[in-house]
């Protein structure tokens, strides 16, 4: 494809998954012969296994101790995520950049307080007037910073704080779908000439009761031990193992990343999000059209562990593009809802950026790539509804 | 590439062919008008659950619409269905929309009454804090895709889309308050990137509950002069004391102008300009200089190709707190001058409260309206003016002034601010 000054091309990738803090620490890990060994948790949420956070000096990316306390730690998480983009782009000094920043975050909610929700229903067992217990209850136990810590739209908010990244400010929601959108979104602005430089992304913690029975309500959980995500075993759950990760990037025009000399991971050539019916070959005929002209060495895909789903996608892939290599990346760190889409471009650029194959994340199920990838595509089919599509090529 | 579709940078102009609206006030865009312009209040006494311990007790909560299940989702379901429908018709269309879908919709968290419900079917607790571990016995027990399903975001989103037929994935959005706006903003861009001749932009909030309301409170955002509730919202007063919490949506259909001229639609108006601009300053409160508010305005008239003298009536944000309704007569007053006093500004919310996520796109159906109609709805309650907010609040009743451009705010919590310039069809 011909270069073009609004190219939207990738200059930086701030990651943070249970395998560790940053882009240079997850190259190391992936880009290598072997991958590593996923860190799971099966303790803690028993029976549902999670990929837990890192170790993370949050002062590196909130230096304020105020502002790190107003915040849990899902925004925390964004938040920092968000700055280790910016780092990683050159843009964290740069005041006039982030100000002129267009900011777009794939956002779910923030935590509930356990605490509160408990004294609430326990209290309720015992009484009949249970809506006028919750206006006494709510009035005395709820904090004023924990609504905040909910609020959606307030990791961007706290990007806003923290990073000075102040050009847009916008919250999108719903579920994996919102990752995608986010993504097309702003790739959309910049090749329209209405945005030059964006950060986009999500974070998600997966290791969160409130989270945790939301997908519980569906049976969506694999249980038990960490197993391939490729062949999760019906006997134990629904097939997904959730991760808490960060994933933001920088997406800037071709022009603007090249008149700043910076360096360029890979460039977005095609990025598409659809939705409808599943069933009858409707999902494989949206993939069919959301991939066509592509021809990927690589398929990053943010399958869910789902067992149907994962099967039907690894099938399109391998039928459409038998020679390219497919990764799931969930089943290494995790699945990571509003993140999945944002980390599994990342983990491609990074990929492409350093020109090295990325090792087998199953050495089972997923085979050995014999020479980098010049194109990958990235996949995230929600665990509902939507999917979306991204064709990464290197910058050549 | 310059015709009379295209705007001052050569895109195509964005014109709103369909518009819906639902507030307290009632259903439909003629109801709303009439009463809006009658100066009428849609606030009152809260009759959805119980107020008692509760320091605010009025709101603009509408209660008149079908529901199949009375939860947040739902109405805010059932009010975005209903304004899409209305514009749909309004615009003529029908069928498949074919186009995107950006929808301004509350993130919503699981009722009350479904942990209530999880929590009589689990067993007693065992140790202290233990609810959500009883909740998921209870779920493996038995699962409950319903629960699952009211708690995701994309739910709304995804019905509309169904019932509609919208392309793509459909977009949906928190701005806070400034929602509204930015739906609008994302379906004017994707119609002057030609990535769509149409797009259907929809804001709903539904939302009003007594944790909701709580929240608000704790953060002394809300209104407590709860009698009588309809003088409680009072912008621009000396006695203003937080917004009024309200409920209510609204859908613009936004086509170009070419297409809508080649299709023969009735063109209501065109959004002529859209700005941003986050604020760092605190997570609630707005930088006291405005400048973000400023910026945001002077980025809505640049884009609109307009200069300040070009804006005959602001709608405002106008929400009745302390602090807001000082700060935006601030921004006003740095962008407009010395002829901001010759500027009449009025705030719907002190008829309809603060409808939150809607607010940008309910805010911008009114601006179009009285740009149609050459009727400035009132600020009402305006009886004891701040003597440091020297505006032309068009006080209590409506005035007949012809305008053909207006300004419309919306700044939010998170450092939200969006402003539209909304005008006349080109003659």
């Amino acid at each position: 494809m011909a270069k073009s000054d609004k190219d939207v091309v990738i200059t930086g990738i701030g990651l943070v998954s249970s395998l560790g803090v940053g882009r240079e620490a997850h190259e190391a890990l992936i880009l290598g012969d072997s991958a590593p060994a996923p860190i799971v948790d099966t303790e803690r949420f028993a029976p549902y296994p999670v990929h837990p956070l890192p170790a993370i000096d949050w002062s590196q990316q909130i230096p304020k101790r105020g502002d790190q306390r107003q915040m849990e730690n899902w925004q925390r998480l964004g938040v920092f995520a968000a700055g280790l983009a910016l780092d990683d782009a050159g843009f964290k000094d740069d005041a006039d950049a982030c100000a002129s920043m267009d900011m777009i975050v794939a956002a779910g909610g923030g935590e509930r307080d356990i605490n509160v929700d408990s004294i609430i229903v326990d209290e309720a067992l015992k009484r009949n007037d249970r809506e006028a217990l919750l206006n006494e209850k709510l009035t005395t136990e709820l904090r004023p910073t924990l609504f905040l810590a909910q609020l959606s739209n307030l990791l961007a908010g706290n990007i806003s704080i923290v990073h000075k990244v102040t050009g847009s400010s916008r919250t999108f929601m719903g579920e994996e779908g919102a990752g995608v959108s986010a993504v097309e979104t702003a790739a959309a602005r910049i090749r329209a000439g209405q945005s030059t430089h964006a950060l986009v992304g999500g974070a998600f913690i997966a290791e969160r009761l409130d989270i945790i029975l939301m997908v519980e309500a569906i049976k969506g959980h694999q249980t038990g031990e960490w197993s391939s995500i490729w062949a999760r075993d019906k006997d134990h759950g629904g097939g997904m193992i959730m991760g808490s990760v960060g994933a933001f990037l920088v997406l800037e025009s071709r022009g603007h990343a090249e008149a700043r000399g910076a360096r360029i991971y890979a460039t977005i050539e095609q990025v598409e999000g659809d939705r409808g019916n599943r069933a009858d070959g409707k999902l494989e005929k949206r993939l069919e059209r959301m991939v066509e002209g592509a021809k990927p060495e690589l398929v990053m895909s943010g399958t869910t562990g789902f067992h149907d789903l994962a099967a039907r996608e690894k099938a399109f892939f391998q039928a459409k593009f038998p020679e390219a290599a497919i990764r799931g990346f969930g089943g290494l760190i995790g699945h990571s809802v509003e993140a999945q889409f944002t980390t599994g471009i990342g983990l491609a650029a990074m990929a492409l950026g350093a020109a090295k194959p990325v090792a087998p994340f199953d050495k089972d199920h997923e085979k050995a790539m014999t020479k980098p990838a010049a194109t990958a595509l990235v996949t995230t089919i929600g665990h509902q509804r939507g999917e979306g599509v991204a064709l990464l090529a290197a910058n050549a | 590439m310059s015709n009379k579709f295209r705007d001052h940078l050569g895109r195509p102009i964005v014109a709103v062919t369909g518009m819906g609206v639902i507030t307290s006030l009632g259903q439909g865009l003629e109801d709303n008008w009439a009463a809006l312009s009658g100066g009428r209040s849609g606030i009152h006494n809260i009759t959805r659950f119980p107020v008692n311990e509760l320091s605010t007790r009025i709101a603009g909560t509408v209660d008149f619409i079908d529901l199949p299940v009375a939860n947040s989702v739902e109405r805010s379901y059932a009010m975005a269905r209903e304004t899409t429908l209305e514009a749909l018709a309004q615009a003529g269309l029908s069928g498949d929309f074919n186009g995107p879908l950006f929808l301004a919709a509350p993130p919503v968290e699981p009722e009350w009454s479904a942990r209530f419900e999880l929590a009589d079917r689990a067993g007693p607790a065992e140790k202290p804090a233990d609810a959500y571990d009883r909740f998921l016995a209870a779920m493996r027990e038995r699962p409950d895709p319903a629960f699952h399903e009211a708690v995701l975001f994309g739910s709304i989103s995804e019905r509309l889309a169904d019932r509609f037929g919208t392309r793509g994935l459909p977009v949906t959005l928190s701005t806070a308050c400034a929602s509204g706006a930015t739906a609008i903003q994302l379906g004017v861009e994707a119609i002057r990137q030609g990535r769509t001749e149409r797009a259907l932009t929809v804001a709903t909030d539904g939302s009003v509950s007594a944790e909701s309301l709580i929240r608000f409170a704790l953060l002394s955002a809300l209104s407590t002069q709860n009698d009588p509730p309809e003088k409680a919202s009072k912008p621009f007063t000396k006695d203003r004391d937080g917004f009024v919490i309200a409920e209510g949506a609204a859908t613009l259909v936004l086509e170009s102008l070419e297409s809508a001229i080649a299709r023969g639609a009735k063109v209501y108006g065109i959004v002529k300009g859209c700005g941003e601009k986050a604020d760092s300053f605190h997570r609630t409160r707005s930088s006291p200089d405005g400048g973000p508010a400023i910026a945001t305005i002077h980025a809505a008239l640049e884009d609109a190709g307009m200069g300040e003298d070009a804006i005959g009536y602001i709608n405002a944000h106008g929400t009745s707190t302390p602090e807001n309704d000082k700060m935006e007569y601030g921004a006003m007053l740095s962008v407009f001058g010395e002829r901001l006093k010759s500027i009449p500004v009025s705030s719907n919310k002190s008829m309809i409260g603060h409808t939150l996520t809607a607010a940008g796109a309910v805010e911008a159906v009114f601006s179009l309206q009285t740009i149609l109609t050459g009727t400035l709805p009132p600020t009402i309650n305006y009886q004891n003016p701040d003597p440091s907010i020297e505006l032309d609040v068009v006080p209590n009743v409506k005035r007949a002034q012809q305008v053909s451009a207006v300004l419309s705010n919306s700044f939010g919590f998170g450092g939200q601010n969006a402003s539209l310039v909304l005008a006349a069809e080109p003659q």
